[in-house]
Order: C-alpha cells, then structure tokens, then sequence
C-alpha cells in the first residue's frame, strides 16, 4: 500500500539551523495496516507525515503509494487520495463557511466532482451530507447553514474527519488530532476515528503522545528517534505489551530515555 | 436637482464594479489588489479604442479579457514566482501604464467625438427613455453581480471562498490555491475591466490617469456599504458593494454641489475615511487597553 524507501530530509542546510528531520527511513504499510507512531521531541513523526502528504518533497529516497510513486507529486494532488488532520482543530475547515459549504469542498475529491468545476450543491449531495453528519453524533445536521467558525474545537475536528473521509482516502494520516481536545472530546474524536478506520478499512498512519493509546489503538505500533523508526511492534508481541515494556524497548534500541514533554504514559 | 441624483446613481452603479471585484479579492481573496488601477484604465482605453474603430458592443468584453490578463499577470507573479502579493499589484500596475498608452495609439488621452457607444445604441432603440444611461449601467452591474454571486456557489467559486479562509484546507481538497487565486484575480480584473469600459463609452473618453486612487475609492464603496447593508453572506456583500457605490457618489454630489469640503480634497477625505474603517477593530481595541488601565487606577510600570 504504502512504500517508502530510504527517505531523508535536512531542513536549512548549510546554515547554523541545519537539522536533519528524516534520516534513511524506510517503511511499507500493507492494506489496512492502522499503525500508531510515538517518539521524542523533534524525533520526526510529523515531518514523515509531512512527507508522505506533499508539504516538502523529499531530498533522497522514494514514496509510493498503491504502486504508483508520489515522490514529487504536489501535495494538493496527493490529497485526492490521502486524507490529513492535524493537531490544531482549525487547520482543516475554513471558518467564514457553511458546514453544508466545506463538506461540499472536501467532496471536490470525488472523482465525479473533479470533472465539473461549475456544478452546485445539489438536494441529494446535502442529504448524502447529512446522513454522515448523523453519524458524529454532535446534532451537526441540523446546523448544516451555520458558519464553522460557530463550532467548538471539537466539533471542528469531528467534521475535518468527516470531510477528510467523506471520499474514502487510501491512505489517513493523523497528527496528534486529539491532542488539543479536552479529556471528553478527545474520546469521542478518537471512538469516531476507530469506528471510520474500521468501517471504511482505511490504512491510517497516527501521531501520538499516548503510550497506552499507541498500544491500544491499530495493528502496529511504531517508535520513531532522530528521524528514522527505531521499533515496530505488532501482532502477538504488540498484543503482550506494556507502556513499560514498550520503554524498555526504546531504551534498548537507541540507548536513551524517551523524552517528550507532553508524553502521556498512561492515560 | 434630478440631474444631480440621476448621475450620482449611474455612476454609482459603474464604479460598483471596481468595488464588486475588490470584494472578491479583498474581501474573500484576501489579497489587496493594486492591479486595479491599471486595470481600470486598461479597461477603458480598450473600449473607447474600440468603441472608435466602431464596435461598442465588442468593446465590452474585450476590455474584460484585457482587464482578466492584467490579473492574470499579477497572480503568475505572486503565486508562482513569489514575489509578495501587494508587489505584484504594484509591478502590473506600473506595466500596466505603458500597456494604456499603447492601447490608446500612444497618446495619453484618447476621446469619441461621433463614434455610436453602447449608451446611444439603447437611446436609438428608443429604450429607457430619459433614463436608458441609469438603465444599461444598472443594467450590467446587476447582471455581473448576480452572475458573481451564481458563480461563487459553484464547487470552484467555493474553492475560491475558502483560499481566503483556509489555503490548507484547500489544498487537502485536492484544488491547488495558485490555481483559485489565479481564477479569483482573473475574474476581479475583468469586473475592473468592465467597469472601464462602461465608464469609457459613458464619458466618451479615457486618460491615463483615470484610474488614480480607483482602489482606494472601491475600498471606500465596499465599506460603506458594508456598513450600511452589514456583512453577512455572499449576495448581502455583492448587494452592499452596489449601495456603497451608489451612496459614495451621492456624496460626492453633495461635496461637489455645495462645496462643504473643496473638491480638490475629496481624495483625502476618501482616504481618510478608509483609513480610519479598516483601523477600526486596531483603535476599539486600543481605546478599550486605555479604559481598562485607567479604571484600574494606575499607569503601566516601567
């Protein structure tokens, strides 16, 4: 599904700033794969999902996903086919429009949709809209003509995940997208997100800063230090872990503590 | 007296267009457009040219097509090369100028002595009576407008609503925002266009300088009218743009014919007022700080 192969990355070389974010990291995903990623501070989770969806191209190494290599497809191309949310609940919705009028956006990624830029939102696509809408749980479909800019950060980020799966991606990255939710909220985005993954079989590549999520959640699980994956776990050695022993684990492969600031060992 | 009003509002209703195409760049684009200038005059000097080798009525959309390849440069310019987006504005217009003046055969000025215009085609046909002028300048300001604000509920002209909102979001919509903007800046400079046009075949003449302060006077429009009309949706906006214009040359009827302020400072005072509206939010927020300080009975230390 998803291939990469040896990627690197330095940002600002050549200057006193220089700081090399992905160093030799190579990673496959199979169909279906939802594997979790946690590191330290500055170890390179984001700038690989970066990566993956487009923001920079790569200095060496390839991506390819789904056979076809996406090395140096812009990112606004990449994104008919992998969908993105991000830590802050703001960066996926624009504000001054309706919900009716983002979902109609993020609709522009069906193929149907892509062929005529002049067609308008039609009675069945705001009922298609609404139906989903139902499915947050958040009363959203009776609010479809109000601003996003109303909304909670919450309700923000359940519909950004909403919009980025409205057309199935082949692929989902997440980048810490509870993390700025309070306790409740970030439950509730995180039950929506499972039961979307798992409906849609959708692969999905997710940031955290939760030990007990990273285990909990998915098929794998991954450990990322200086910009390269130092452990991936899965199937029955994933099963019988502990946050502990994921630990242990790290400190044997890199030879220092993990240290994240905003690391949750527990919950 | 009814001369007065009915000029006020036909040129109320030309110069809408300059203040309709700064609301979809300013407002939703949210790009300060100083192409718009250029554009303007660009706009005029194809339709008189035009209007003068005998074809009014083609005149109008080719000075749009002009007015669109003007913005057409100045989103090359920004969203491909990088150059910063009130710079390119700036650098189109400049270019613009020599473009004007080629457009009028080199001259600074060019005028339409006998040459049949739009206004006296419709005069001829005998419609509108006295007020066919208002009528076809009216005319063609609501159609723009009730084409923009039909466009702007397309999945494109939503992309286009959303590059001003959320570029990030656009691009994980699959639509490239070099492209939005380009098709935003295109379609605002053909409105700025079209509004010299009109204006060209209605005075009968063009000048290099028309186009001075344009901008600055569309910005003034656009806020009047959003104050009058209040903001909201897309056609509250596209309807405020109209009465902002229209109420903008009934007061510069009012200054011209009673002198309350000499003509000549008119320009000033628009400025001023333009100034002072987009300063709002910045001098409330200002005047609150100080409120609040000197409730609290004391001067910040140090």
């Amino acid at each position: 599904m998803l291939r990469i192969e040896h990627i690197s990355k330095t940002f600002n070389p050549g200057t006193v700033n220089e700081k090399t974010a992905l160093s030799d990291l190579s990673l496959h995903l199979k169909p279906g794969d939802f594997a979790s990623i946690i590191g330290s501070n500055g170890a390179g989770k984001s700038t690989l999902l970066g990566a993956i969806a487009g923001s920079f191209t790569v200095d060496s190494g390839s991506i390819a996903l789904d056979g076809r290599d996406i090395t140096f497809t812009p990112d606004h191309r990449r994104s008919v086919v992998i969908g993105r949310l991000f830590q802050d609940p703001l960066r996926g919705t624009a504000p001054s429009m309706t919900i009716e009028e983002n979902l109609a956006l993020a609709y522009l990624r069906s193929a149907q949709e892509r062929t005529n830029p002049f067609s308008r939102i039609r009675r069945r696509d705001k009922e298609f809209f609404a139906e989903k809408l139902k499915l947050l749980g958040m009363g959203l479909e009776d609010r479809m003509r109000q601003p996003v800019g109303l909304l909670s950060g919450g309700q923000r980020q359940a519909l950004t995940l909403l919009m980025a799966t409205l057309v199935t991606p082949k692929l989902l990255l997440l980048d810490e997208h509870t993390a700025a939710l309070d306790p409740g909220t970030a439950e509730k985005v995180l039950e929506l997100t499972r039961t979307i993954v798992a409906d849609n079989r959708i692969t999905c590549l997710m940031v955290t800063h939760n030990m007990k999520q990273a285990l909990e959640l998915g098929s794998r699980t991954l450990m990322m230090a200086d910009g390269n994956i130092v452990l991936d776990v899965s199937g029955e050695e994933r099963a019988g872990m502990t946050v502990d022993g994921l630990l242990r684990r790290f400190r044997a492969g890199t030879g220092h503590e993990l240290d994240n600031d905003r690391m949750l060992l527990s919950d | 007296m009814l001369q007065i009003v009915q000029t006020a509002l036909e040129l109320g209703f030309q110069y809408a267009l300059v203040a309709m195409a700064l609301f979809l760049s300013y407002r939703i684009l949210d790009i300060a457009d100083l192409t718009t200038d250029g554009s303007f005059v660009l706009g005029a000097a194809v339709s008189v040219t035009l209007t003068a080798a005998g074809h009014p009525i083609l005149a109008i959309p080719a000075a749009m097509a002009a007015g669109a390849c003007a913005g057409f440069v100045t989103a090359f310019l920004q969203t491909r090369l990088g150059v910063p987006p009130i710079l390119a504005g700036i650098i189109t217009n400049t270019g613009l100028y020599t473009v004007n003046l080629m457009a009028m055969g080199w001259k600074s000025n060019a005028s339409l002595l006998r040459a049949d215009t739009v206004f006296t085609l419709l005069r001829a046909a005998g419609v509108g009576g006295e007020w066919y002028e208002l009528l076809l300048s009216a005319g063609i300001t609501a159609a723009a407008g009730a084409l923009l604000w039909l466009f702007l509920g397309t999945r494109l002209g939503l992309s286009i609503r959303a590059t001003g909102d959320n570029r990030d979001m656009v691009r994980s919509s699959s639509v490239n925002p070099a492209f939005t903007v380009t098709v935003g800046l295109c379609l605002a400079n053909a409105l700025t266009g079209l509004s010299g046009a009109v204006v060209g075949q209605y005075q009968k003449t063009v000048d290099t300088n028309m186009g001075a302060g344009i901008v600055v006077i569309g910005l003034a429009c656009l806020i009047i009218g959003e104050t009058v009309v209040g903001r909201g949706g897309i056609g509250r906006g596209i309807l405020a743009v109209m009465a902002g214009s229209v109420v903008y040359r009934f007061i510069y009827a009012a200054v011209l014919n009673t002198r309350i302020v000499p003509i000549e400072c008119l320009k000033l005072v628009t400025a001023l007022v333009v100034a002072l509206a987009i300063a709002a939010p910045a001098i409330k927020s200002g005047v609150m700080f100080q409120k609040r300080r000197l409730a609290a009975g004391r001067r910040g230390a140090c």
